[in-house]
């Protein structure tokens, strides 16, 4: 049976940990059905985020879901935290099976 | 020589680490795991202590010292905003880290005066746990008084479920629950390894000092005065306090110690969800970039020094 194939979004979220449960919140609240975190290092406009203490952590959050979430979520997050926290989203054209999961 | 606590020269050698660049790591995970341990075991020794008191023996002193120390930020606020011409937020978010106070420097405290065979009131650690939370609520309103929308839910939450204080009090009322004898089961663990384990801790916290020093330089100098004259002045207060209320050497020491320190576990994290125009960088800087190391090494002989030529005149 041929494998059958669904457009969908993957928003990506590098954010501080200090966010996490906020950040969830609001992903969830605009329509996310579901979410994987996990912790991140790096370095960026912020200097260099190395996790050594919970202060200098950070997360990456990833998000499966419609163009019209994704898009929601991105505007929130921009209007809402990118003046005054670390972070930096992305979005990247995927293909899923199972799309109503998304 | 000068005397030095064996666990602050722990804290030297992950400063000096860092500041060499050395490759010397401590996992986060580690660093967490170190932290909960010892939260908990302070929190257990404290709740030991306290089981030899009547409880309403400490209400009194325990709503004292709060009150007091409630003044700390409420001095600090306006130093930082006419002086260090801080924004509100910043202003708002460094008082509430020096209101508040640091677990690991009120540790070192204690192995301090246990070395110099003092004795301290077992209420002690009551007081840490009380100390813990109201300045970063007195913060809070000064860095957004008269603004709308202040998510009071969300910062009281992250304030009371906060690891600190959970542990904190989680302890102190297992170790009040459990008493001396109850305790011995566990003391292996908690109470035997405990300075091993806050060396190791302050390993760690040497290193991320270390890290810290680049964002004191951009802060300037008014910052790293504040953050050496604040913690005087605070223990100065703690001083008069533990006079009024007529506590021993080792009890005045403890108390300016704690009044002296600043937050560096539970304010972050309060404060950056509810001041996010705050820069952390400098708050953190201070606190734990000069503050903590000053108190380690300078801070805590000197207060014993006072509280010992004080003492005479508590009587």
């Amino acid at each position: 049976m041929a494998v059958e194939l669904t457009a969908r979004k993957l928003l990506t979220i590098i954010s501080e940990s200090a966010l996490e449960d906020t950040l969830i919140r609001e992903i969830e609240a605009l329509g996310a059905h579901g979410y994987t975190v996990t912790e991140a290092r790096g370095k960026g406009g912020h200097g260099k985020r190395d996790a050594s203490w919970a202060p200098n952590s950070n997360i990456r959050l990833d998000v499966l879901c419609s163009q019209a979430t994704a898009l929601a979520i991105c505007e929130t997050l921009r209007d809402r935290y990118y003046a005054n926290y670390s972070m930096i989203t992305f979005l990247s054209d995927v293909e899923v099976m199972r799309p109503q999961k998304f | 020589m000068p005397y030095f606590e064996p666990v602050v020269l722990f804290f030297l050698l992950g400063g000096i680490a860092g500041l060499l660049r050395s490759d010397l790591k401590i996992p986060g995970v580690l660093y967490e795991s170190l932290s909960i341990f010892l939260l908990l075991a302070i929190g257990l020794k404290g709740g030991v202590e306290l089981s030899r008191y009547e409880l309403s023996a400490v209400a009194l002193p325990g709503l004292a010292v709060v009150l007091v120390g409630a003044l700390i930020p409420l001095v600090a606020f306006p130093v930082l905003r006419g002086i260090g011409k801080l924004s509100r937020a910043d202003s708002g978010a460094i008082a509430a880290h020096y209101g508040s106070v640091s677990v690991v420097t009120f540790a070192v405290g204690t192995t301090y005066l246990a070395r110099q065979g003092l004795d301290i009131e077992g209420f002690m650690t009551v007081f840490l746990v009380l100390l813990e939370f109201p300045a970063l609520v007195i913060g809070v309103l000064l860095a957004r008084s008269g603004e709308e929308g202040v998510p009071w839910r969300r910062v009281i939450h992250e304030v009371m479920t906060g690891k600190s204080l959970v542990l904190l009090l989680g302890g102190l009322v297992i170790g009040w629950v459990a008493g001396p004898e109850g305790a011995e089961s566990i003391a292996p663990v908690f109470f035997t390894l405990f300075k091993g384990l806050l060396a190791f801790f302050l390993l760690e916290m040497g290193l991320v000092a270390a890290s810290r020093i680049a964002d004191l330089r951009r802060a300037g100098l008014f910052l790293v005065g504040f953050a050496t004259l604040m913690p005087l002045a605070s223990a100065a207060l703690g001083l008069a306090t533990g006079l009024a209320l007529g506590l021993s050497t080792g009890g005045l020491t403890l108390l300016a110690t704690l009044y002296a320190s600043a937050s560096y576990i539970a304010a972050p994290a309060a404060m950056r969800i509810a001041v996010p125009e705050a820069n952390p960088a400098l708050s953190i800087g201070a606190a734990l970039g000069v503050t903590f190391p000053f108190n380690l090494i300078v801070g805590i002989p000197l207060y014993h020094r006072l509280a010992q030529a004080l003492q005479p005149i508590g009587g």
